[in-house]
């Protein structure tokens, strides 16, 4: 039965519900950390970026730890159920987003407390890293064949991801603690955060955490769909094929 | 505000990311979901 | 047959489909050259290049890599024989121990070429303990670059369009070879003043990303290349 059209989305009232919150929250959220919230004594107004790139790094972070959980799930589970693999994919896919934009905040808040848009600091490079890391993954998503040979590889190459981060992290510190030149700040440590800052630091973090929700039950449907719309062109391309092979 | 169009430009630059990809995602599922039945959809 | 013999037979025959057609010979090493003296006109500065002489080798090495290794799973998906070998029931872990030392033999025939262009080309002039170093880096480093790349390499095997994949997921990959092998080889050649004791740390990391991506790649080999 074909779905009628109220009902042709991803949606449910649960997450309407859920979307209607993340509404509210983003909007409390710029209006604190844009209006309410005070200026710090050092930063100044700069600090107001930290509302929205520090939530986005907690986001990616959060995103790429449930893909390693998802992709070890699949590999070790006896039911090797792909479903473990289209929540890992989503969860992939919103990171790459979140640290794509935390990297572009950050950038942005460097160039006013620093006066450069990019420090290579340890922290910094191994974002970056991060990020073209879960490209590839993501680009090995989209390699083809079956969903099973989909969620394989890319659970390996998951799992082999969370072997190579530390790696780079601790390489890139190393490298970094031989260069040290004049000391790169870390702009958390400097800020002094009063009660209303604080809120609305810890209301970021759960306006997104709430937002990644959203959004992650969204696309793992999505990927769904497409698997079956895919699979669904699969068998009927075969089934053309046989009609054409019977009518000759 | 000192620094105004760093803040706003991160700012709309978050949001507007954010925003494009969510309507993304629930356009291409609406799109999706019209050629799929109801039992191939578990959440309905 | 047991593993140990599966890996020399499949390492055998990868260098002796390289000594038949000589590719790394009369191509690749070719291009590893012509990057080295791209990269003279590029700095354009004798005391540059001498400074950041091992940074080159290592870059061109990677780029190297990059090819042989493309080259290492060319020869296996044109007629299906790393498909055949599976589906005869051999062990994945010997395949991918005797390609990673094929690979790793052709990557350091490779290095000790472009050291030899740094020696020439760039200037450097390191002393005997400096040489000694540089080997054992050398050594280091491409037991690891050998793991890897065999490793990511089979993934990208195979399917058209997977080839422009393998620079994207290897190359974050080998960050840290990268960082580790030239700060070793800077203290061997005494680039910048590096004395060669400071090198060892960095060889430390080379030996622990070869032995963590040499374990690994034995278990997650399988289950990449598996069709």
């Amino acid at each position: 039965m074909t779905p009628t059209a109220a009902h042709a989305t991803t949606g449910t009232p649960a997450t309407r519900r859920l979307g209607a919150v993340v509404a509210v929250l983003l909007a409390l959220l710029v209006m604190s950390g844009l209006w309410w919230s005070a200026e710090d004594v050092v930063q100044g107004s700069t600090v107001r970026i930290m509302y929205v790139h520090v939530p986005s790094i907690w986001v990616a972070y959060m995103a790429f730890a449930l893909t390693a959980v998802c992709s070890g799930a699949y590999v070790s589970g006896r039911s090797r159920s792909v479903a473990w693999d289209r929540v890992a994919g989503a969860s992939a896919e919103i990171g790459v987003l979140f640290v794509a934009v935390s990297l572009v905040t950050g950038s942005l808040w460097g160039r006013l407390t620093w006066g450069t848009y990019w420090v290579w600091d340890a922290r910094l490079t191994s974002t970056a890293f991060l990020f073209i890391t879960y490209v590839g993954y993501l680009a090995v998503r989209r390699l083809g064949g079956t969903l099973r040979q989909r969620a394989r590889r890319s659970s390996v190459i998951a799992l082999l991801a969370v072997l190579e981060i530390p790696l780079v992290h601790f390489s890139v510190e190393l490298w970094r603690s031989l260069h040290q030149e004049a000391s790169v700040a870390n702009p958390n440590a400097r800020v002094e955060l009063d009660g209303l800052m604080l809120f609305t630091l810890m209301l970021g973090l759960a306006t997104f955490t709430a937002l990644f929700v959203w959004l992650l039950l969204h696309r793992q449907r999505v990927i769904l769909l497409e698997d079956t719309v895919a699979d669904r062109g699969l068998d009927e391309a075969i089934a053309s094929r046989r009609d054409e092979a019977g009518a000759r | 505000m000192e620094h105004a169009s760093f803040i706003i430009a991160s700012y709309v630059l978050t949001f507007g990311s954010i925003a494009a990809y969510a309507a993304w995602v629930v356009r291409r599922g609406r799109a999706m979901a019209r050629r799929a039945t109801r039992e191939e959809m578990p959440w309905t | 047959m047991n593993r140990r013999s599966v890996a020399v037979a499949v390492a055998r025959k990868d260098l002796a489909v390289e000594a038949g057609s000589r590719v790394i010979v009369n191509q690749v090493a070719p291009f590893a050259l012509v990057v080295m003296v791209m990269f003279a006109f590029a700095l354009d500065n004798d005391g540059i290049l001498q400074r950041v002489a091992p940074g080159l080798v290592w870059l061109a090495t990677l780029f190297s890599m990059l090819v042989v290794v493309q080259r290492s799973f060319a020869v296996e998906s044109a007629d299906g024989a790393l498909d055949a070998l599976r589906v005869a029931g051999v062990d994945p872990a010997a395949i991918f121990l005797g390609k990673s030392a094929a690979l790793m033999v052709q990557l350091f025939a490779l290095e000790v070429v472009l050291v030899c262009a740094a020696f020439v080309l760039y200037g450097v002039e390191p002393t005997a303990a400096g040489w000694a170093e540089a080997f054992v880096t050398m050594v280091a480093a491409t037991v690891g670059l050998g793991f890897v790349g065999t490793l990511y390499g089979g993934l990208a095997a195979g399917a058209r369009g997977r080839e422009t994949l393998l620079p994207l997921l290897l190359l974050p990959v080998v960050a840290p070879v990268l960082i580790g092998a030239t700060r070793a080889t800077e203290a061997a050649f005494g680039s910048g003043g590096a004395s060669v004791s400071e090198g060892w740390p960095w060889i430390g990391l080379l030996a622990v990303f070869a032995v963590i991506f040499g374990a690994a790649g034995s278990v997650a080999f399988g289950p990449l290349v598996d069709e």
